[in-house]
């Protein structure tokens, strides 16, 4: 059976004609969620978005229901909500689509989620580059507001919720929840250490403060439309909901692909939806969900024991797109931004791009991410100039080690993990490209670095 | 990357922008949160931000120019010195890399005279790399001020560069209200 797409997040931006406006919105079912979710309690549409077994969409795959359920309610101090849209992660241009396409649907999650949490104020930290999509969603703000949904007394229930646009400054690390908050209190995006400060419970201004992804929210409208029962029948159990499959690189049609979680794989993903590699080409390598994840190569086998004893002996091709199935496959599903890497690429060029990328973002707090990052940019990028020695691959691995679990947020892993995934698997590949540049040969024309 | 401030005088903040301050700050519930917006402001005015202010946002926000230069060099966006009339931004990340950007970067150095993280002599033109911009399934994609072109082909860079150009004789450039799926909608 070929794979076929379930537009849920998609549905409406795709059709013919669909704009931005709330009039729009409102013609195609907007914000029913909204009423049905402030008639039940608060407490109701938190166990709602339990029940739908709702995972974050950001990267981290947390339950939403249980990340609310730590927020800290005691404390005295008013709760933030804050929507993660700094979307930066390379290979991630999902949400892109939502702010630019489809605001209110975003709109209409926050407040719902405002209404779970009882947050009066929420901000939506977007990327700085969105310019335009701030000013959409500006327009979308007061567009509601307008019409009661958003601002002072929603809907006629009393209670009341703004929302500010904060444009980002360009940086990756913002996209770190707790860097992210620091650069929404207006200083450095430096990562906070958990623990003391989880911003469920020392957030945003120290206080109790629920950091959500852009597309999460999105979700959540779903989440109130089906009820959560409902929701948790799409997709698979322990992960529900449609994945959001953002496939760029070397496909013959990159594009979104909007997949119910665990109902496709990655060879349908890849052959069926995106038509396969480029002609006369051949897939070597996907990166899966985002540039962090850990690279799989084409060819590989795939095996073990999913959580619920389910043996499993895959290729590439097989293994489904749901969180849990990949993630049995040493990567993650992360934000579903799918790298595809063909023969026609230098594995050591690809590498030191995102070395590349992970040097120039690392905010310098930690040592072994600040340094180590460099040491890898550095090392991987003289392979590809010709001044690489046979003991830079073991080398890049060596560094990779000292980076990751040693730093305040997960920068470090995401410099780490594209190195010690791929090493093992393209070691050849690198000590052939050594080799050639040392013989003076000639190297792939596609430059990546 | 970090210039050092032009020595040239800069001209004064439009009335209009000093006078929007007030209600950006009153949006938070903490001053100090509007340092970036305020930064932002200035430099959607000017182009570029200068060391008064720099006092300028701090007076508004409560803290010490120190502390909103410290924003400043933190994040890419920001700017302490003037840049060409058109800031080009290439996507170098991999996504884009894997479609041609370097390609396209080294054909645009030749049709808009300007090597990559200067600005062109004529003072047009400032062509960057820049890191991942969230458009990876068009790739290569180039920001130019507030507008967003996607799958611009390295072959295309003659044709592109020329369009680019043809901006700098538009008095209307950057004026008209963006239309959906044009360039200036997806900025």
């Amino acid at each position: 059976m070929p794979a076929v797409e379930r537009p849920l997040i998609y549905a409406n931006l795709r059709k013919p004609g669909y704009t931005v406006d709330i009039d729009c919105y409102l013609r195609n079912g907007g914000y029913e969620a909204l009423k049905k979710a402030v008639a039940l309690k608060p407490e109701e549409v938190c166990k709602e978005v339990e029940v739908s077994g709702l995972r974050g969409r950001g990267g981290a795959g947390f339950p939403t229901g249980m990340k609310w359920k730590f927020l800290d309610r005691k404390s005295g101090k008013p709760a933030y909500l804050v929507v993660n849209a700094d979307e930066s992660e390379p290979g991630t241009y999902k949400d892109r689509q939502i702010i630019y396409k489809d605001p209110h649907q975003m709109l209409e999650g926050i407040a719902i989620t405002a209404w779970a949490i009882q947050a009066k104020q929420a901000f939506i930290y977007i990327r700085g580059e969105f310019i335009h999509g701030a000013k959409i969603l500006e327009r979308a703000i007061a567009e509601a507001k307008a019409k009661g949904f958003l601002g002072q007394n929603i809907l006629g229930s009393g209670y009341s919720c703004e929302v500010v646009v904060h444009r980002g400054g360009g940086c990756y690390v913002c996209g770190e929840e707790t860097g992210l908050i620091e650069s929404l209190e207006g200083k450095r995006g430096y990562p906070r250490i958990k623990p003391p400060y989880f911003p469920a419970v020392l957030g945003l201004y120290n206080c109790p403060t629920i950091v959500n992804n852009a597309e999460t929210m999105a979700q959540v409208k779903h989440v109130l439309a089906f009820g959560g029962a409902e929701f948790a029948k799409i997709g698979i159990p322990g992960d529900s909901g449609t994945h959001i499959w953002g496939v760029s690189g070397l496909v013959k049609r990159p594009g979104l692909y909007e997949i119910e979680a665990g109902k496709a794989t990655f060879g349908e993903l890849l052959y069926d939806l995106c038509g396969g590699p480029l002609d006369g080409r051949k897939i070597k390598a996907i990166i899966p969900g985002g540039s962090s994840t850990k690279i799989l190569k084409v060819g590989e086998r795939f095996k073990g024991k999913l959580a619920n004893g389910t043996e499993f002996d895959w290729a590439l091709e097989d293994i489904p797109l749901d969180a849990n199935s990949i993630a049995a496959c040493g990567t993650g599903l992360g934000t579903g931004g799918t790298i595809v890497i063909d023969d026609s690429v230098e594995m050591i060029q690809a590498l030191s791009n995102l070395n590349a990328f992970y040097a120039h973002e690392t905010c310098g707090q930690c040592t072994p991410c600040r340094e180590g990052s460099l040491w890898l940019s550095r090392v991987s990028k003289r392979i590809t100039t010709g001044g690489g020695l046979e003991t830079d691959v073991p080398l890049l691995l060596d560094i990779a080690n000292q980076v990751a679990g040693r730093t305040i947020c997960a920068h470090g892993e995401a410099v780490a993990w594209p190195v010690q995934s791929a090493v093992p698997k393209f070691k050849d590949e690198y000590l052939e490209s050594i080799r050639k540049r040392q013989a003076g040969e000639a190297v792939p024309k596609l430059k990546l670095i | 990357m970090h210039e050092s401030p032009s020595s040239a005088p800069a001209r004064a903040l439009k009335p209009e922008t000093l006078a929007q301050a007030p209600a950006i700050v009153a949006q938070y519930p903490q001053k100090r949160s509007a340092t970036m917006p305020l930064l932002h402001l200035v430099q959607e005015d000017r182009g570029y931000i200068t060391q008064e202010d720099m006092h300028w946002v701090a007076e508004q926000v409560g803290v010490t120019p120190m502390q909103v230069l410290e924003v400043v060099t933190f994040y890419p966006m920001y700017r302490q010195a003037p840049i060409g009339r058109r800031h080009v931004r290439v996507c170098r990340t991999l996504s884009c890399a894997l479609r041609g950007s370097y390609a396209l970067m080294e054909n645009l150095e030749k049709s808009l005279n300007c090597k990559r993280g200067e600005t062109s002599p004529d003072g047009d033109f400032t062509l960057e790399f820049v890191e991942c911009i969230a458009d990876c399934g068009c790739g290569p994609v180039v920001h130019v001020d507030a507008a967003m072109h996607e799958n611009v082909q390295p072959a295309d860079a003659e044709k592109f560069a020329a369009q680019l150009k043809a901006t700098l004789k538009d008095p209307a450039y950057g004026q008209n209200p963006p239309v959906p799926g044009t360039p200036e909608w997806n900025g």
